[in-house]
C-alpha cells in the first residue's frame, strides 16, 4: 500500500488549521497530491482543467442571486423581520423554536439570506429572547443575573445556526448538494441532485426535535435557577 | 432541446456582466482584479471545453490565487434606503416570498418523475424538453429565469438592475462561490493520485472493515472530526467519502449512494457547531452579542451536535441499507 498520497489529506488539514484562504489551500493540497503521486505539475494541470471543465455546473446555483438581490431590494429581508417580530409576546422557549422551524423552513427554500447573526440575531432574536426571560423572570419577582443573560443571547445565536446547517442542505441548489452529486460522478456513479437533497430530510427533523426539546431543557433550568435566588 | 451548454452560456453571460459593472465600480479598491476574477470564470463556462485541460488548469490556479491574496473586494451599490426598503416590505408583504419559492417548485416540476412521467422527457419524437443529462441542474437554471421575470413583474424592475442587485450578494460570497467546485476537483486530483486506497488503506488498518455498522461509525464520526479540525464539511467530505464511503460501504456493503452522501455532509455538520475553526458561524456571533466568553456560542449549541450525530449514526445505518 503506498501512504504518500496522504500527504495531499495533511496539506488540506494544515492549510485550514492555518487559516489559509481555502482556495489556496485546494490548489496546493492538489499539486502535493500529484507529486507525492509522481505526477509532473503539467499532469497535474491537465487533471484540474479536464476535472474543472466537466463540473462547472456546481457554479449554477448563482444564477439564483438575480432574484434574490431583486427581492431584497424591495424589502425580502424586512418582511421577515417583521415576522420574527410578531413573536414578540411568546415564552422564551417558544419564540426560538419558533424561530428555529422558520430558519430551517427558509434555508430548505433556498432562502439562506432570511436570518443570520448580523442581520437577525443581534439586532432581534436575541434581545426578543432576553425579553421574554426577563419577563418570566420579573413574574416570580426576581430578574436574570449578567451570565444568565450572556447564555440566553448565546442559545439564540446557536439556533440560528441549527436551523441554517439543517435546512440548507435540503434545497437542490445548495453547494453541497452539487458537491456530492459531482464527486459521485468524478467516480462513476451518477445520481440525481434531488435524490440527494431528500435524504437530507430525516436528519433534519432529528435536529428540529433535539435543538427543541434542549431549548426548553434550558428555559426550565433558568426558571429553576431563578426560583432557588433569592427574591428583592 | 435545452442543454447543459446553453445553461454555461446563461451563467458565462451572467458572470461576464458582473465583470463589467465590476470593473466600472470605483468604490471597491481591487475593482480591476475582482473583475478580471469573474471574467476569467465567465471565459471558462463560455469555452472551457474548447480549450486545453492544462490552459483551463492554468486559470483555475489563476482564480485561486486571486482569491488567496485578497484581490476580491467589495464595492458600492445602489442600494434603496431602510425606510424605502420597509414600505415596500409593507406593500408587497407576503407576495415578496413569491418569486423566491417559484425557484425550488419550477425545479420540482420540471425534474421530478412522478408516476413514470416527467416534465422534461416532453417532446417531439427523440426530442426531448431537456437534456437526460443534468436534468435537475438544467430545470434549475429555468426556474431562476422563471423566478427572475416574477421578481422583475412584482418589483416593476427591469433583469438588468436585477444583476445589478444581485452584485452586492456575489461580491460579499466572493470566492467562496467558487469553493464547492474547487473542492470537487480536488476530490478529481485526489482520485488520479490515489488517496482514497491510501485512506481506505489506514482505515482497514484500525478497524474490522467486515462490520458495516463499525464502518458507518467511522465514516460518520470522521466526518465530523475533520469538520472539527478543518472547520468546514465541504474540505472534509472528499477525503472521507474517497477514503471510506465509496471503497468500504457502497463497493464492499453495498450501501445505497445517494442517502449516504447526504447524512454523511450532515454528520459534517454536527462537526460544525463544535469547533471555533467556523469563526463565521461560531466566533463571531459571540462578539457581536457581547459575550464574555468567545465559545458561548459553541458551548449553548455542541450538544445538540453531539446527539444528533448520534441520530446520523444510526438513521445512515437503517437508511443505506434497506
Amino acid at each position: 500500500m503506498n501512504y504518500w498520497p496522504l500527504l495531499g489529506v495533511g496539506a488540506v488539514v494544515l492549510g485550514f488549521v492555518l487559516r489559509l484562504n481555502p482556495a489556496l489551500v485546494v490548489v496546493i493540497s492538489a499539486f502535493v497530491t500529484g507529486f507525492a503521486a509522481r505526477m509532473s505539475p503539467l499532469e497535474v494541470l491537465d487533471v484540474i482543467g479536464e476535472a474543472f471543465t466537466e463540473k462547472r455546473y456546481l457554479l449554477v446555483f448563482l444564477l439564483t442571486l438575480p432574484v434574490i438581490g431583486l427581492l431584497e431590494r424591495h424589502g425580502l429581508k424586512e418582511h421577515a423581520q417583521a415576522w420574527v417580530t410578531r413573536l414578540r409576546g411568546a415564552t422564551m422557549g417558544r419564540l426560538l423554536i419558533a424561530y428555529l422551524a422558520m430558519r430551517q423552513l427558509a434555508a430548505a427554500l433556498g432562502l439562506t439570506g432570511l436570518g443570520g447573526h448580523p442581520q437577525t440575531v443581534r439586532p432581534l432574536l436575541a434581545p426578543m429572547a432576553e425579553g421574554a426571560a426577563e419577563a418570566a423572570a420579573e413574574q416570580q419577582g426576581t430578574t436574570l443575573d449578567d451570565d444568565q443573560r450572556q447564555r440566553i443571547r448565546a442559545m439564540a445565536a446557536g439556533t440560528d445556526n441549527v436551523g441554517l446547517f439543517f435546512g440548507e442542505d435540503i434545497f437542490i441548489a445548495f453547494g453541497a448538494v452539487l458537491l456530492m452529486q459531482g464527486f459521485y460522478a468524478e467516480h462513476g456513479l451518477d445520481l440525481e441532485p434531488l435524490q440527494i437533497a431528500l435524504w437530507g430530510l430525516p436528519t433534519a427533523v432529528c435536529a428540529f426535535a433535539i435543538h427543541a426539546a434542549r431549548v426548553l431543557r434550558f428555559e426550565r433550568r433558568l426558571a429553576r435557577g431563578l426560583a432557588s435566588k433569592p427574591s428583592r | 432541446m435545452i442543454t447543459l451548454t446553453w445553461v454555461y452560456w446563461l451563467l458565462g453571460a451572467y458572470f461576464a456582466a458582473i465583470a463589467w459593472r465590476g470593473w466600472r465600480d470605483t468604490g471597491n479598491p481591487r475593482r480591476h482584479t475582482t473583475a478580471l476574477f469573474w471574467a476569467l470564470l465567465a471565459l471558462l463556462l463560455f469555452a472551457a471545453e474548447r480549450m486545453p485541460p492544462r490552459g483551463v488548469g492554468a486559470i483555475v490556479v489563476v482564480l485561486a490565487l486571486l482569491a488567496g491574496f485578497g484581490c476580491l473586494r467589495m464595492g458600492r451599490y445602489d442600494e434603496s434606503s431602510a425606510s424605502e426598503k420597509r414600505d415596500e416590505a409593507r406593500r408587497l408583504g407576503n407576495r415578496l416570498f413569491g418569486p423566491a419559492v417559484l425557484i425550488p417548485a419550477v425545479t420540482l416540476a420540471l425534474a421530478v418523475k412522478l408516476f413514470g412521467f416527467s416534465l422534461s422527457e416532453v417532446g417531439i419524437g427523440d426530442l426531448r424538453l431537456l437534456d437526460s443529462r443534468q436534468t435537475t441542474v438544467i430545470a434549475l437554471a429555468i426556474a431562476c429565469v422563471v423566478a427572475l421575470v416574477a421578481a422583475c413583474r412584482l418589483t416593476r424592475q427591469t433583469p438588468w438592475s436585477a444583476v445589478e442587485q444581485s452584485r452586492r450578494l456575489v461580491d460579499a460570497i466572493g470566492w467562496a462561490a467558487l469553493l464547492p467546485l474547487l473542492l470537487a476537483t480536488l476530490g478529481s486530483v485526489f482520485e488520479a493520485g490515489g488517496v482514497g486506497q491510501s485512506v481506505a488503506g489506514v482505515v482497514r488498518a484500525v478497524i474490522p472493515v467486515d462490520n458495516a455498522f463499525v464502518v458507518v461509525v467511522a465514516y460518520a464520526v470522521g466526518m465530523a472530526v475533520f469538520t472539527i479540525i478543518m472547520g468546514n464539511a465541504f474540505a472534509a467530505f472528499p477525503v472521507m467519502t474517497a477514503g471510506i464511503a465509496l471503497p468500504l460501504l457502497v463497493q464492499v456493503h453495498g450501501a445505497d449512494p445517494a442517502s449516504l452522501a447526504a447524512i454523511g455532509m450532515l454528520s459534517g455538520y454536527c462537526g460544525t457547531l463544535m469547533t471555533p475553526m467556523a469563526a463565521n458561524f461560531n466566533l463571531v456571533p459571540a462578539a457581536l452579542l457581547e459575550l464574555k466568553d468567545p465559545y458561548a456560542v459553541i458551548r449553548a449549541q455542541w450538544a445538540t451536535g453531539a446527539v444528533l450525530l448520534l441520530c446520523n449514526v444510526v438513521l445512515m445505518y437503517f437508511i443505506v441499507f434497506r
